[in-house]
């Protein structure tokens, strides 16, 4: 890590990820108490790889996500109010209670949706990036996936297109180590994903993904070609997904040792960034817990939020269908 | 002096298509047209020709043989403002990119609760007559008319083609254009100002009295010709051309039925599944009491679409079988 960036910019990041963790934390158990229907897919382990690179983004700029997209949104800026209310069901959610964690959205703050589809986002982002260039604006788009979805022709499909065209694209691969319980091992031959950059045409780079810091100086660089008119840029975030594929403790299955991951847990990206900003004078461990506690009031705010809007009236069900 | 009635010129189908796309990207400064050799060839069946020199390389793309994100830059772009027309060359390979038409681009508003708007036009080919065997014939209109949040159109005739592109492309909805090649060489008449077919208004080709058959796509020209034949056995049929799939103007349907007593339909496409079986559903349900005799259908048998001309020839349904299929009905 290395501390050329404003005392401003870190506290950003490092709120973008506390607010993440606590609002996953909380949703987990929520979930597995029963109280948020469906399944969640939840981010925590991997807040640097948001944090780092939305903080580059306004609102102009477009991002799609995956079917683990709570921290993407937060990260970009959504509320805990109708992030909770759509997680729940209830019509003040972002979607209106519609589409639920796996499509939540916020178009406003240019957020273009989770995706249920393992693979799907990619092609949407070479359409946002498209129309960045077409509309003569300076926006980027940027497409979060995973390595499992680096297997999916959609993928490769839209890496291809987008270095043709020279699209203001940034592809962002938040390597886990798994698709869904598959080890990386056992889903594709190649270690690094980035190495798949060289086939379409453009820079492949690794950064360690428990690293905000390295990961905001990687996207950033890339984010900046981007903008400048050089192309789209593969950067592969090496992390770790802390809680299962689905939910905190998942169904249970024992397709991963504990001692793989505690070794990541020691690397967890929160306590490693605040152990830096705390050794430079930035935030103190005092300060830390004092903006844990307070964005977890904001969280407990937008869960009693949720639990006390109102479901859809049934007239939603057939809204929004077409224009 | 009489006032001369104005002369419509002539156009066939290939060249309606490429004025309805022209007059959209001269009407709409946000649109663009993409897809595999619709710039520099003008599409294989060249209807896209004189567009990139007209509009030039910022409004015309050729894109490389990737129908997933083919589909994907139209989603991505019509969601942040962009109004696209997109070509997917044939029909068969919404296979390469159903996820994006199927899972995005029809779901996307909806999952979102209404934040996202995606004025897409996907142009595309289908039918079968040219020997183009299993992977570039088929009708597959059903897959599509069963996702809500899309829409689909089929035109008939080229004025159908110029009018249903550019109400497609001037509705805020996502809209498949399903194209027929074997009428591409088609001829008829097409204004030269722009203008609009509303989507979900069927036209009534043929007014007819005892026998209602809809017929979709290129089967309202067999459905024509069998109108002959059809007198001698009595029928004066009233054919109906439903334009617009999805929506789908059930009214005009029913109150056909209702006065002729007798219903038939017509299509390519496979019947078995096919769309046929739900415009039969939605008359039995809503003109019971008004039927002769049972809703008949005429489509393809249950095979792929073969190569051979001898066999394709028996599979494309035609105007003898619907003659045929009258007289089954009829019992003569």
């Amino acid at each position: 890590m290395t501390t050329q960036l404003s005392d401003e910019t870190l506290l950003d990041m490092h709120r973008r990820m506390v607010r993440i963790r606590i609002f996953e934390e909380h949703a987990g158990k929520l979930m597995e108490d029963g109280k948020i229907p469906g399944a969640l897919h939840l981010y925590v382990g991997q807040e640097a790889i948001a944090a780092g690179v939305m903080v580059h983004l306004s609102d102009e700029d477009w991002i799609t996500s995956t079917h683990r997209g709570h921290g993407h949104l937060i990260a970009k800026g959504g509320e805990f109010d109708p992030m909770f209310a759509e997680i729940y069901g209830r019509a003040t959610g972002y979607c209106k209670g519609k589409g639920g964690s796996m499509h939540i959205s916020n178009m406003q703050i240019g957020m273009l949706g989770a995706n249920g589809i393992v693979g799907a986002g990619p092609p949407i982002a070479v359409g946002a990036a498209f129309s960045n260039k077409f509309r003569k604006t300076d926006r980027v788009a940027v497409t979060f996936f995973g390595d499992g979805a680096s297997n999916e022709g959609s993928f490769h499909e839209a890496a291809n297109m987008a270095a043709l065209f020279r699209l203001p694209l940034v592809f962002v691969c938040e390597n886990n180590g798994y698709g869904e319980y598959t080890p990386q091992a056992n889903h594709q031959a190649i270690v690094d994903v980035a190495d798949r950059a060289v086939g379409y045409g453009m820079p492949g780079v690794i950064v360690d993904g428990m690293d905000v810091v390295a990961v905001y100086e990687a996207a950033g660089a890339a984010i900046e070609r981007a903008r400048e008119g050089a192309g789209p840029t593969l950067l592969e975030c090496k992390t770790y997904r802390f809680y299962d594929h689905v939910g905190v403790r998942g169904m249970g299955l024992n397709y991963r040792s504990d001692e793989e991951l505690a070794r990541w847990q020691k690397r967890d990206p929160i306590t490693l960034f605040e152990g830096h900003l705390a050794e430079h004078s930035i935030l103190s461990e005092e300060a830390a817990q004092a903006i844990h506690a307070e964005i977890t009031e904001q969280v407990k705010a937008g869960i009693e939020f949720a639990e006390s809007s109102p479901f859809p009236e049934p007239d939603a069900l057939l809204e929004d269908v077409y224009a | 002096m009489a006032e001369a009635k104005p002369e419509v010129r002539k156009l066939r189908y290939v060249a309606a298509i490429t004025d309805g796309v022209r007059q959209v990207l001269e009407e709409q400064d946000n649109s663009f047209l993409a897809g595999e050799d619709v710039a520099g060839a003008g599409s294989v069946y060249g209807y896209y020709k004189g567009l990139l020199e007209q509009f030039g390389p910022d409004r015309v793309y050729d894109t490389p043989i990737s129908e997933e994100a083919i589909i994907g830059l139209a989603v991505g772009a019509a969601a942040t403002g962009c109004r696209p027309i997109v070509d997917l060359m044939f029909m068969d390979f919404m296979g390469e990119c159903m996820d994006e038409i199927a899972n995005q681009l029809a779901k996307m508003r909806y999952m979102f609760g209404g934040q996202a708007t995606l004025p897409v036009t996907i142009l595309t080919m289908a039918g079968a007559g040219a020997s183009m065997a299993a992977q570039h014939s088929q009708s597959l209109e059903a897959w599509v008319c069963h996702l809500p949040g899309l829409k689909v159109v089929m035109p008939t005739t080229p004025y159908d083609a110029k009018g249903l592109i550019i109400a497609a492309a001037r509705d805020d909805n996502p809209v498949m254009v399903v194209l027929n090649k074997m009428s591409l060489a088609l001829s008829g008449e097409v204004p030269e100002e722009p203008y609009a077919i509303e989507l979900g208004k069927a036209n009534i080709v043929r007014p007819g009295t005892n026998l209602t058959i809809v017929a979709l796509g290129r089967m309202v020209h067999e459905a024509l010709s069998a109108v002959e034949p059809l007198k001698a056995l009595g029928i004066d049929p009233e054919i109906i051309d439903p334009r617009s799939l999805q929506p789908f103007d059930t009214q005009t349907v029913i109150e056909s039925v209702e006065k002729t007593q007798r219903a038939l339909i017509v299509h390519e496409a496979v019947r078995f599944g096919g769309f046929g079986g739900e415009i039969a559903a939605q008359i039995q349900e809503l003109a019971f009491d008004s039927l002769d005799a049972p809703v008949a259908r005429v489509g393809a048998p249950f095979s792929p679409v073969p190569f051979s001309p001898a066999l394709e020839a028996l599979y494309v349904p035609n105007a003898d079988r619907i003659v045929a299929e009258v007289k089954k009905m009829l019992g003569v």
